[in-house]
């Protein structure tokens, strides 16, 4: 524009304000800026802060009592060791997907593509339907389940297998794209000066994919922690035995302890502000490595 | 190293990217794979590294048979077109991983890395990462990591396909000295003839997955064996037939004729060494080419290129003017043969 004359030259000569192609009018501007803040305010800030000011509205012991308590005790320890057993699982699963996916050809890598989203596109409360289906009492594995006196539904087993259902593209969608966009030749570089499979996965592979595989496990490991659907079909409900964070605190919610039930939300809400930060400070790195652009 | 290549085969699905290659290198060359764009030059040095397997047919290093050696095992420097350095390792840590891969130990490595630093000419770049040097710097750094590790067998993959033209032509002349000092069989894959004829000891012409010549730059610039290789190296214009063009009545009446412009000489009688061997011509355009002027002139109704000196007298457009081709290719089948201008050979000679 203008031949490369400075913007604030062009404004001086003309003697109108200087405006970019996609600068709107001033009101146009201050009114979408304005609707996108007061949306974010009403449906994500507010109700955010609500969720502590509940919490704390008795007190700060009353708070620590409330996540303290047995049966909220017994819930953390289940969420963590659910997470502990499922994120490990989905993130082996998850490179070894993209790595098969953008480093490989071969037949049915599109529905393999296609399969790793099913989670997400299926209904939490169906994926829980179709463990008790498979191995409820009147399920396909029931009578042999029965047989061999083994629980899944209703018990331990069973939450872990739907967490790891619906956690299960987190990890392999994150690592896809970058590794499709880094290509190969690294590695082919680094097997021709003699390194073998193990160290090209470790010295090459890994440092390159590390920001995005942190943030495929640390999004796991909030949607692991967070999910409600999926498990309460087959938990069961038992407290203190079956009840993961999300479902104590809809008994508690049930049972009118707003408090006690907004006090252990807490903690979820914190898991996702932590998950939030993670994810700028990757973002923050990749740049800095020039990860995803330049080189190839 | 001694490389040898016998009836190499490789399709990928229902593409014939390499057919029937057969080629030996001798050790310590440096060789030029020359072609179009995906004509199969890629493939046939994956191959040699051992990045892909051949359909058929056997590679040979030193005698040995090398098909079913791992990559790993093959002592091969590579260069990769992007360099695919180690995007999270310092230039020090790229040189160094071939050797750190062969569990050397520290003070060799370090020995040998500082050597290769000072090479290529990369002091004080040590603790960059790849994507704060430039693109020349990285090409430095990926000749460096090949050669660290003392391959016995160097393959660049269009070493300067992605560096700046100026850049470019200070690379080629650098490599070569460097390829030279270190003596190392090196095969280098190119689309640029220029570059090959100037870094080459001996070139490989492939196209379409065959290859149509092997020889000398000289060899393959002065007497191109297949039309292909006539036409892809060098300038040159290709003519339906050879009727009317003064001196070349004995060539075959209905062949393919291919003229090169430093083999035209344009000038009046006077100026042209051999006018009895020349006959008239209209220009009808004028390039300026940097170091030369390039003449398109219309012979008969065919259009010739020539090539003039800046120092000549300037012709414009329109001009008449004397045209004397000294010598052609006559393009028969898969044949090319060079033939002299007839008038040339002075029908009177001073001895007699």
């Amino acid at each position: 524009m203008a031949g490369g004359m400075p913007a604030a030259a062009v404004q001086a000569q003309a003697g109108v304000p200087y405006r970019g192609v996609l600068q709107e009018k001033k009101w146009v501007r201050r009114t979408l800026i304005g609707v996108a803040l007061l949306f974010l305010a009403l449906v994500l800030v507010i109700p955010l802060i609500f969720v502590f000011v509940y919490a704390f509205n008795k007190g700060i012991e009353v708070y620590f009592a409330s996540i303290l308590e047995h049966d909220a005790l017994k819930a953390i320890r289940l969420t963590l060791l659910v997470a502990l057993i499922a994120i490990p699982c989905n993130t082996v699963f998850g490179i070894a997907a993209a790595w098969a996916i953008s480093k490989f050809r071969f037949r049915g890598k599109q529905l393999l593509i296609t399969a790793i989203d099913l989670p997400f596109a299926v209904s939490p409360v169906i994926a829980g339907l179709i463990f008790v289906l498979l191995f409820g009492v009147n399920g396909w594995f029931g009578p042999f389940l029965a047989e061999h006196d083994i629980k899944i539904i209703f018990a331990f087993p069973g939450i872990v297998l739907a967490t790891m259902f619906v956690t299960f593209p987190f990890v392999a969608r994150e690592l896809i794209p970058l590794m499709q966009t880094q290509g190969s030749q690294e590695e082919e570089a680094a097997v021709i000066m003699g390194a073998s499979g193990w160290r090209v996965f470790w010295s090459v592979t890994l440092p390159n994919i590390k920001w995005a595989l942190l943030y495929g496990i640390i999004l796991c490991n909030a949607r692991a922690m967070g999910e409600f659907g999926a498990v309460s079909v087959v938990s069961g409900h038992i407290r203190g035995q079956t009840n993961t964070m999300p479902l104590h605190i809809e008994v508690l919610y049930n049972e009118y302890q707003y408090t006690a039930a907004f006090a252990v939300s807490t903690l979820l809400v914190m898991l996702a502000l932590l998950t939030l930060a993670v994810k700028q400070w990757m973002e923050f790195r990749m740049k800095r490595y020039g990860q995803g652009e330049g080189e190839h | 190293m001694h490389v040898e290549a016998k009836n190499l085969h490789k399709s990928f699905g229902s593409f014939h990217a390499v057919r029937d290659v057969s080629f030996g290198l001798e050790k310590g060359k440096l060789v030029g794979l020359l072609g179009p764009s995906g004509g199969g030059k890629t493939t046939i040095l994956r191959m040699l590294a051992g990045l892909e397997t051949p359909d058929r047919g056997d590679i040979y290093f030193d005698g040995e048979r090398v098909n079913d050696v791992h990559p790993q095992k093959r002592k091969i420097g590579f260069v990769f077109q992007h360099y695919a350095l180690f995007r999270h390792m310092t230039v020090y840590d790229n040189i160094a991983f071939g050797l750190k891969v062969q569990k050397q130990p520290k003070h060799k490595i370090a020995e040998r890395v500082e050597e290769l630093i000072h090479l290529t000419g990369l002091a004080g770049m040590e603790k960059r990462l790849p994507h704060q040097l430039s693109g020349g710097q990285r090409q430095r750094v990926a000749f460096a990591r090949a050669l660290a590790p003392y391959p016995q067998l160097l393959l660049l993959d269009e070493p300067f396909a992605a560096i700046d033209a100026k850049v470019r032509k200070e690379l080629r002349t650098w490599l070569k000295e460097m390829i030279g000092k270190v003596g190392i069989t090196t095969v280098f894959v190119t689309h640029d003839q220029e570059e090959a004829i100037e870094v080459a000891d001996e070139m490989i012409i492939v196209n379409q997955g065959k290859i149509e010549q092997i020889g000398t730059p000289q060899e393959i610039y002065q007497n191109p064996k297949t039309p292909f290789v006539a036409s892809f190296v060098g300038e040159s214009s290709v003519l339906p037939d050879g009727r009317g063009l003064k001196g070349f009545d004995h060539v075959p009446q209905d062949v393919r004729i291919l003229v090169r412009p430093e083999f035209v000489e344009l000038g009046t009688d006077a100026e042209l060494t051999l006018p009895s061997a020349s006959q008239t011509g209209r220009v009808k355009q004028t390039y300026f080419r940097g170091n030369h002027w390039l003449v398109e002139v219309d012979l008969e109704g065919k259009t010739v290129f020539a090539a003039r000196s800046l120092e000549a007298r300037v012709i414009h457009p329109g001009d008449r003017i004397g045209v004397l081709i000294h010598r052609l290719y006559v393009l028969d089948g898969d044949n090319s043969i060079m033939v002299e201008n007839r008038l040339k050979q002075d029908p009177m000679p001073v001895h007699i």
